[in-house]
């Protein structure tokens, strides 16, 4: 069997990003709790705010230095594999992902060091305010890569004159018409990944009986957190799923399964698509469902993949099962946030071992959802790198051999399984630590302490020693 | 549209926003090559601290002349990065292994040795991946209209061997130096006793690059014999301050065989770049032909020029604070 480059730089590029995107999904929705933590022990005084602040600062600053490195390579994928695309993209993603650096790098070198260092050093307001300027930067990141990917999926404020894009209208371009949708998705995404994570790091504290005053605060906070953001999500992803129906009608068709174009179409439970048949096995449906839910119409009509030639069309099996995953956990989601909300009566969302152990089990599910809804978006708007305009055959960089795209797609895989590894392993180190210690006695050389993320933390690589 | 020509103000940013990386990660990456060779593990140790607090932000200018060439020269971009396609993953590789070694290694006991051996190899393969970028630029890249067209090794001739070779001795020794300035006692002996022989190394490949090139590359022929100019106030500099090195070393000076050497640099690369001006993808475009278009190369400059003021400011900043001599035992945890 031939290599295919373009199939082996599709499989790195959704390696790359996937490992790296778990990262930051993570640290935007942390930063916010922080500076809410912050917030709140400015507001009362009371130490166990700060406490709390301070063992998950920390965990930002793990996360965050993962993913700072990881996303080192993906400024260089666009170049290596994608080169045809990157040139005829440039003068838009050019300047937007510059921005982002640039936002990044302020971000860094102004407030983040407050943040991790300057605790004892600056008033208290300052700290708060270092706090909401990192939550904020982390969102104006997020703002322009999520404007470079909505206008791939939705270009408009361009025109392509000899084979390059122009920008007509910058305003028009980095505000596309998925941009709204999706910055609201995949902030509410990362609150949910924050809330869920704090909220399951927690619940193991507290089935071990420990610093049960702390945790069962962190607890409370972030199930309010997900009883509220969690049926949001669902009301926005519905929104996103129609702003889609209207721009990319066919990745609206995968993620239903429905091959031809009709009205009343049923919404599918379970089903086997099969995409040489053009149709589906196995189907377990809702009659007339999926037109309701997005028409608002029992006999709305809905578009179908068949509707497009063969090529044209996203790998269904993928698309539709994606989007099945981000769907079941988000209703998995809900209903934890409303078991929460009922075992508030009499105290018992804290000492319910089996809700505890649900909620350790629910911390990993954000990352599966946020990924999953990736694939579904990504994969979706296949063939199409630029909607309509470009396809990733046409992206691909020419002089790519499949062998060259095959040896650092293993290259990355074996990078980031070392390097990974151990930081989780590291990750898991602070957290076995908790909160018991009392960091502010710390004993290091205070100006010469370098300002860099994983200084934040005092907890040894290998067990039993400190 | 634009009065002024932005190709020319972007190539000036972008040439500045390389030496600043070259000398500025050049040092820490040469601390990192010259790890293996260390006296012992203390003095890995105070090698590593001298370096820590600033790393991340030497690697700063990195990425942002990255993206930069994106913005403003994505022809650059699209042709060099696919021809040096397996060299750039070594890069970034070497970079990834040496930048966790430094989180890790201080936080680690019985792995420590094997930070060590990430922290050394990241810094070699990545400098050696730097300076065969060099050579590859000098040896000029085969494209076809906009596009590159050669393979996958052509980047890896005997003379980007060579480059490669000289930037680890020239980055090792800019290492050495920094070593003198930062450090004392044993570790400082060691230093100065070292810091020779690297010279030597230096100016050999560089003497044989120089030779070299012009059969490489005709038009650097051209440029350098056919009228003589003001170009050669280059080599001439980058001459003296070699013997700065030299003198210096001999003095025990301690900061001077540094600045020397980061004035070796300099020079150095200034006559690179006069030999291949004005092409950036030698041998067929100019900075014009790689040019993107004007308007998206002042969106991006009102945020530069907003920006590089506060990061040379950080960056000297926190130099200040790290400054003077470091010492065992002390320092970053």
């Amino acid at each position: 069997m031939e290599l295919d480059p373009l199939f082996l730089s599709r499989l790195q590029f959704a390696f790359v990003v996937c490992f790296h995107a778990i990262f930051p999904v993570f640290t935007i929705g942390l930063a916010s709790f922080i500076a809410f933590l912050e917030g709140m022990s400015f507001r009362t005084g009371d130490p166990t705010w700060e406490r709390l602040s301070k063992f998950w600062i920390q965990v930002f600053a793990v996360v965050f230095g993962m993913g700072v490195v990881s996303g080192i390579v993906m400024a260089f994928q666009f170049g290596t594999n994608w080169s045809n695309f990157s040139y005829a993209a440039s003068n838009f993603l050019g300047p937007v992902l510059s921005y982002e650096v640039i936002t990044a790098f302020f971000l860094e070198a102004a407030f983040l060091g407050v943040l991790l260092f300057g605790r004892d050093k600056v008033p208290q307001g300052v700290h708060l305010f270092a706090a909401c300027m990192v939550a904020l930067g982390t969102f104006i990141s997020s703002f322009w890569i999520l404007s470079a990917n909505s206008w791939m999926q939705t270009p408009v404020g361009t025109e392509l004159r000899d084979g390059m894009i122009h920008v007509a209208s910058w305003s028009e371009a980095l505000f596309s018409p998925s941009f709204p949708y999706r910055f609201m998705h995949m902030a509410l995404a990362s609150f949910l990944t924050g809330a869920f994570v704090v909220a399951g790091v927690s619940a193991w504290y507290l089935l071990r009986q420990r610093e049960v005053e702390l945790n069962r605060k962190a607890l409370s906070v972030s199930l309010w957190m997900i009883l509220l953001i969690a049926p949001t999500q669902a009301v926005v992803g519905d929104y996103h799923g129609l702003n889609t129906l209207e721009h990319q009608p066919t990745k609206v068709a995968a993620m239903e399964g429905n091959w031809q174009r009709g009205s009343g179409v049923p919404l599918l439970l379970f089903a086997w698509p099969d995409q040489q048949a053009q149709t589906n096995h196995f189907e377990i449906a809702i009659p007339k469902l999926a037109s309701f839910i997005l028409t608002h119409d029992w006999e709305g009509e809905l578009p179908g993949i068949a509707e497009v030639p063969y090529e044209e069309q996203p790998p269904v099996w993928i698309v539709f099962w994606s989007f099945r995953v981000m769907v079941g956990i988000g209703l998995l989601m809900i209903a934890f946030g409303l078991t929460g909300l009922l075992l508030r009566r009499g105290g018992r969302y804290w000492q319910t071992p089996w809700f505890l152990n649900g909620m350790r089990w629910m911390s990993i599910t954000p990352f599966l959802a946020v990924l999953a809804g990736w694939v579904v978006t990504e994969a979706g708007r296949a063939p199409w790198l630029i909607y309509g305009v470009m396809t990733h055959a046409q992206g691909l960089t020419p002089s790519l051999t499949g062998g060259m795209a095959l040896f650092t797609l293993i290259g990355y895989i074996l990078v980031y399984a070392v390097v990974f590894s151990a930081g989780l392993y590291y990750l898991m180190r602070v957290l076995q630590d908790g909160l018991e210690e009392d960091l502010s006695a710390e004993a290091t050389h205070e100006v010469e302490r370098a300002s860099r993320p994983l200084s934040a933390t005092h907890v040894r690589l290998e067990q039993g020693e400190h | 549209m634009v009065p002024f020509d932005l190709s020319m103000i972007w190539a000036v940013i972008i040439a500045f926003g390389i030496i600043m990386y070259v000398l500025m990660d050049g040092f820490d990456l040469g601390v990192g090559i010259l790890f293996p060779f260390a006296p012992d593990e203390q003095a890995r140790d105070v090698m590593m601290n001298s370096v820590a607090p600033v790393w991340d932000g030497n690697e700063t200018w990195l990425v942002l002349g990255g993206a930069g060439l994106l913005a403003a020269f994505p022809l650059v971009y699209s042709v060099l990065l696919p021809a040096m396609y397996i060299g750039v993953f070594l890069l970034l590789a070497g970079l990834i292994f040496r930048g966790v070694a430094f989180e890790f290694r201080f936080k680690a006991n019985t792995s420590r040795y094997l930070w060590n051996w990430a922290f050394a190899g990241g810094s070699i393969v990545a400098s050696f991946a730097q300076g065969a970028v060099v050579g590859a630029y000098i040896q000029g890249f085969n494209t076809e209209g906009l596009v590159y067209v050669g393979g996958a090794l052509d980047w890896l001739t005997p003379f980007t061997v060579l480059t490669g070779l000289g930037l680890l001795a020239g980055y090792a020794l800019l290492g050495c130096t920094w070593l003198i300035m930062k450090s004392e006692g044993y570790i400082q002996d060691w230093a100065y006793k070292l810091a020779p022989k690297l010279l030597a190394a230096v100016l050999l490949v560089f003497v044989a690059i120089s030779v070299w090139t012009p059969w490489i590359d005709p038009s650097a022929y051209a440029r350098w014999f056919s009228s003589i100019g003001l170009i050669w106030i280059f080599p001439l500099l980058a001459g003296l301050c070699a013997l700065q090195i030299f003198r210096s070393l001999r003095k025990r000076r301690e900061a001077m065989p540094f600045m020397a050497t980061m004035g070796l640099f300099v020079f150095t690369y200034l006559g690179l770049l006069v030999t291949k001006w004005p092409y950036i993808i030698p041998p067929n475009h100019t900075i014009w032909d790689a040019a993107s278009a004007p308007e998206s190369q002042l969106f991006l400059l009102l945020g530069l020029l907003f920006v590089i003021p506060i990061v040379l400011t950080y960056t000297a900043w926190t130099y200040w604070v790290f400054r003077g001599k470091v010492r065992a035992g002390e320092g970053y945890h």
